[in-house]
């Protein structure tokens, strides 16, 4: 017998969710989404939450079980039993629930909307259809995979602190359109999407990657539009000065030099900017935590230097 | 035991109390490092952004270097092992990519084979069998009654593909080191959530709220400290927690210290010789703790 514990809500008739148990001996081989329905269908039929397809296919049915989010119907549910016999259900998070594991999806879908998840075609409108090679496919094959459950945006660290942040499904949606060979828009793309909230505030916690039911990853896919963006010139913010400070420093010594990238990142010409980094820097030296200034270079750069030419960097 | 340590910039640079415990526990422990000194930084998932392949040509360089050394690696920083590890899986999953990456490093004199040496990370080399058995036969000063909350580092957890935790949700190999050294471990939901440090430079508040409501939970579970194994982790949470104090407009302070030097303080050293003078917050409460309890 295993307890689920779900959380519910009820706006019309309390002020806080609150989590009730229900006990259900699990069948073979069901998914969680399976177990949900049971205690739909056999405990208490005013238990809401959203599926369809039960195949990971529409998306629907993403909740949070211990503490991460998952597909449903996509998950053992024998897998998730806690070492106590339960399983604790919730709504995603980072948006509000409507009613038990329902949430609001609005700010989800408005970002997805605001990175254009269309494509933009080029004026020279061919003959016939628009062909793509297996080769240009690829670079989008993975990021068409997207299903749109949400559940890399209910685990990224950067909303739970950030509602401004694209997050990681509408970045992920972003770079089906950036690497897209038939699309005409990768510069004005890349240019929108290196304002603040973009590729640049992803913190690289790799939550959306572990999350993700399907191989779009959106981690990954944020740094094929972080490479795109570097490669079309979109150098004017701190992220894509950081990522070439990271590079000319490494070629340069074969490490980091931490006392240039700071400044190189904000900029030499950003006064505010550079007047911020003034507390850390004084704190750092006052501990004697600032990095040598005569930075020495590895043994061998000079063979970092040269991978660096042959790969034309 | 005897390993290649691959440093990583931050332990030879910000954060050089880092390197100085790490050598200090190394030789409490009786094991061997060998400093890759020729290593190129690993690019912290940071290089990749502007080329992947650039990246991974240099981390495989570094691979090339262990294996020629016939040792495995070992890494002090939550980063450099999850990007060598991404570089080794995105090397080992493409045998024509190998062919390619090999044929970049040959004038150098490298080749990259994969199968002679494996990449570790220092919790993961105790958080053994073996190395717990090596811990306490070691151990001169259990940390007795010392309350102790880790702090992974996301890049050792996820992917989990990529992690050398059985759980990376849920993992608990530095608790068990914690325990070993006569520690209190502490668990609390913040444990394997991200510092914020990679977006410090492009969005300071979001970066230093995420560190500052780590630290709270810590704080609120009860830990008299938070250990980390990732220097980076370390600078948000303890450089800038003066920031975040004022940021999130709470009076606490939490000391941060660096794994190898929690090791080493109950290997006997004292926090003078481990750099916890360093600090920009201060560790003398633990000090005062550990005198407390004999």
């Amino acid at each position: 017998m295993a307890t689920f514990k779900i959380k519910r809500y009820n706006p019309e008739k309390q002020a806080e969710p609150y989590f009730e148990d229900f006990d259900l001996d699990i069948p073979a081989g069901s998914t969680l989404l399976d177990c949900i329905n049971l205690i739909k269908w056999t405990q208490d039929g005013s238990l809401t939450y959203r599926m369809s397809c039960r195949s990971a296919i529409c998306g629907s049915c993403a909740v949070k079980a211990n503490g991460h989010a998952v597909l449903a119907c996509q998950k053992q549910a024998a897998s998730l039993l806690k070492k106590d016999g339960t399983i604790q259900i919730e709504p995603l998070g980072n948006m509000k629930p409507i009613k038990d594991l329902a949430v609001d999806f609005t700010p989800f879908w408005d970002k997805i909307n605001k990175v254009k998840p269309y494509l933009q075609t080029h004026d020279n409108v061919p003959e016939k259809e628009r062909k793509q090679s297996p080769e240009q496919f690829k670079l989008i094959d993975d990021s068409s995979t997207c299903i749109m459950c949400g559940a890399c945006y209910s685990d990224c660290n950067v909303l739970e602190v950030d509602d401004n942040f694209l997050g990681p499904a509408a970045l992920a949606k972003a770079q089906r359109f950036v690497g897209d060979s038939r699309d005409g828009k990768t510069l004005e793309r890349v240019t929108e999407l290196s304002e603040p909230g973009g590729i640049w505030d992803c913190t690289h916690c790799g939550e959306c990657v572990e999350r993700c039911p399907k191989p779009a990853e959106p981690f990954y896919r944020i740094k094929e539009i972080m490479a795109v963006a570097l490669e079309q010139g979109v150098h004017n913010n701190n992220g894509a000065r950081h990522a070439l400070s990271f590079a000319k420093s490494i070629k340069h010594s074969g490490r980091l030099n931490e006392n240039q990238i700071p400044v190189e990142s904000v900029g030499y010409f950003n006064i505010k900017g550079l007047i911020e980094l003034i507390p850390i820097g004084l704190r750092m030296l006052l501990k004697r935590k600032i990095p040598p200034i005569i930075h020495k270079s590895i043994d061998d750069v000079q063979d970092v230097k040269r991978i660096f030419k042959e790969l034309d960097q | 035991m005897k390993f290649a340590l691959f440093t990583g910039c931050v332990s030879q640079g910000a954060t050089r109390e880092l390197m100085v415990s790490t050598r200090k526990a190394a030789e409490g422990l009786g094991i061997e490092f060998v400093e890759m000194k020729s290593a190129a930084c690993c690019g912290a998932g940071v290089l990749s952004e502007k080329s992947a392949i650039l990246a991974d040509a240099l981390n495989a360089r570094t691979f090339a270097i262990a294996e020629k050394q016939g040792l495995d690696l070992v890494t002090i920083c939550s980063t450099c092992q999850g990007v060598l590890k991404k570089t080794e899986c995105n090397i080992k999953s493409d045998p024509e990519y190998k062919k390619k990456i090999n044929h970049i490093l040959n004038e150098g004199g490298h080749q990259y084979d994969g199968t002679k040496s494996r990449i570790k990370h220092f919790a993961n080399i105790l958080a053994t069998e073996e190395g717990m058995k090596l811990l306490k036969e070691k151990i001169k000063k259990p940390l007795t009654g010392l309350k102790v909350a880790a702090f992974y580092g996301c890049y050792v957890l996820r992917p989990s593909g990529l992690s050398d935790y059985e759980n990376p949700d849920d993992p608990t190999g530095m608790e068990e080191i914690f325990e070993a050294l006569g520690a209190t471990p502490v668990y609390y939901p913040s444990r394997t959530k991200c510092c914020g440090f990679p977006i410090v430079m492009m969005n300071k508040k979001a970066s230093l709220e995420m560190a500052g409501n780590a630290l709270v939970d810590a704080i609120e579970s009860g830990a008299d400290c938070v250990v980390t194994g990732c220097p980076l982790c370390h600078l948000n949470l303890d450089s800038y927690q003066p920031e975040i104090e004022k940021m999130l407009q709470k009076k606490y302070s939490i000391p941060i210290l660096h794994l190898p030097q929690l090791v080493a303080l109950a290997l006997g050293y004292t926090p003078k010789e481990l750099d916890m003078d360093k600090h920009i917050v201060s560790t003398s409460r633990i000090k005062r703790k550990l005198v407390a309890a004999g």
